[in-house]
């Protein structure tokens, strides 16, 4: 009996561990993914609000990180992928995927935009913020579970 | 005989009880010189106050864009424990919304939860805050409300199991849960911070969705926004904003009013779910009034 309470605990404490998420993981992937993002905001944030001094490359940079982020984004949400790894991702994510991709594909369209017309100076910077950071709340809204 | 007369007793007490109940527990109007004091209108700020309140959060149409925000056909279904509610219309429309409606009828549903026809209205209005709210802000509210476009739209009834459904238990209810007293005492408060209580603790009614509540749905004040459940259940927690060490006790004013504002965290995270609606209404205040609210914030004792 007491044998078997063991075994039991031990098939649990394995279990446990194996749920335990490496680096890789889609959960852990994307969690990277909108930090990155959030890096590059605040840089531009800074040079928007007159903190730091204008950078073309800085805001380059930035710019393309959001880009690249925002294409990609939607392709780490495969199925099993739903939970785990403390994700904020909401289910309705798999219920509505192409709204989905349509609002990540709108954050990229926008930095893109902006690129393709570099802001030259701290006001522009804080121009297209306004325009990007506009989609972070707006996906937000629907798309993520605060924990 | 005797055992009769025990049974004809016990029935008249109770009886005699539930009448006392209901009269003790009447809905309340207040008396009509309170209404009739209020100044001439002030339409600049009852617009402010009806971002303050976050109106169109509940009252606008499920998934208006912005620009029809103002458009308070109601319909918007508010799941809770209690079961499901349906927002009503507030648009001026005479029949469909309240544009029939006085001042005082106004008023007395916004501070005492009555409604026009003298029944209790249910707390998923958050009248239990508004109580706070001074006559003149509702009189300048209630005249900005009358400039909005009307709808026609009816939203359909509570859809609340027994015993929720019956509206004059909720007496007992505002007997508990419903006055006009400050929901924490600050001792030597500044005039910002004062400020920032009114806007929080009444017309903002953060603690609604940020404080805990108990099996009654009354807001357990000793964890005055410290956190709560999901309202609509699910996933999810609303945040402890009190100056909590490790936690929103590490933000500065600066960075809460800049998140009112902006909606970015210091770490550059954005807001998300139903703080999205509610950040969007702060932004459209004077700074002023977002910088009372960090300073309130930072004030209140930590949970």
């Amino acid at each position: 009996m007491k044998f078997k309470t063991l075994a039991v605990a031990a098939a649990l404490a394995g279990l446990g561990a194996g749920a335990v998420l490496a680096a890789g993981e889609p959960q852990v992937v994307r969690q990277d993914m909108m930090k990155k993002v959030g890096g590059a905001m605040g840089a531009l944030s800074g040079i928007a609000k007159g903190e730091k001094p204008y950078d073309a490359e800085i805001v380059k940079a930035s710019l393309a990180t959001m880009s690249e982020v925002a294409r990609a984004f939607p392709e780490q949400f495969p199925a099993g992928s739903e939970t785990g790894a403390e994700t904020e991702a909401s289910p309705k994510i798999w219920e509505a995927p192409d709204d989905f991709k349509a609002k990540a594909d709108r954050l990229a369209a926008d930095a893109e935009a902006a690129l393709a017309s570099l802001p030259a100076d701290q006001a522009g910077v804080g121009a297209a913020l306004g325009a990007i950071g506009k989609n972070c709340g707006g996906c937000h809204e629907v798309y993520r579970v605060k924990k | 005989m005797t055992l009769r007369k025990i049974a004809t007793g016990l029935v008249m007490v109770a009886v005699l009880a539930v009448a006392a109940f209901l009269y003790v527990t009447a809905p309340e109007r207040l008396p009509a010189e309170v209404w009739a004091s209020a100044g001439a209108p002030d339409l600049a700020n009852g617009e402010r106050i009806f971002h303050a309140g976050g109106c169109s959060s509940c009252h606008a149409a499920p998934g208006a864009p912005d620009d029809r925000k103002t458009v308070l056909s109601g319909g918007l279904a508010l799941k809770s424990p209690f079961g499901t509610f349906h927002v009503p219309n507030i648009s001026p429309d005479e029949t469909a919304g309240i544009g029939a409606w006085t001042l005082a009828e106004f008023g007395d549903a916004m501070k005492r939860g009555t409604g026009r026809d003298g029944e209790h209205l249910y707390p998923s209005f958050p009248y239990a805050s508004y109580s706070r709210m001074t006559v003149q802000d509702i009189a300048d509210l209630y005249a900005y409300l009358g400039t909005l476009p009307k709808s026609a739209d009816v939203a359909p009834e509570h859809d609340l199991p027994f015993p929720f459904n019956v509206r004059l238990s909720l007496g007992g209810w505002k007997r508990l849960y419903l006055d006009e007293a400050p929901r924490v005492t600050l001792s030597d408060a500044d005039e910002k911070v004062r400020h920032g209580q009114y806007l929080v603790e009444g017309p903002g009614h953060c603690g609604e969705c940020h404080t805990p509540r108990d099996i009654l749905g009354g807001l357990k004040t000793d964890q005055w926004l410290a956190g709560a459940p999901n309202p609509e259940g699910g996933e999810g927690r609303v945040p402890n904003i009190t100056p909590r060490e490790g936690g929103f006790g590490g933000w500065s004013e600066g960075d809460i009013a800049s998140y009112l504002e902006t909606g970015f965290t210091p770490e550059f995270d954005s807001v998300g779910g139903a703080m999205v609606a509610v950040q969007k209404n702060l932004a459209a205040l004077p700074a002023a009034d977002r910088e009372a609210i960090a300073a309130y914030l930072k004030a209140i004792p930590a949970r």
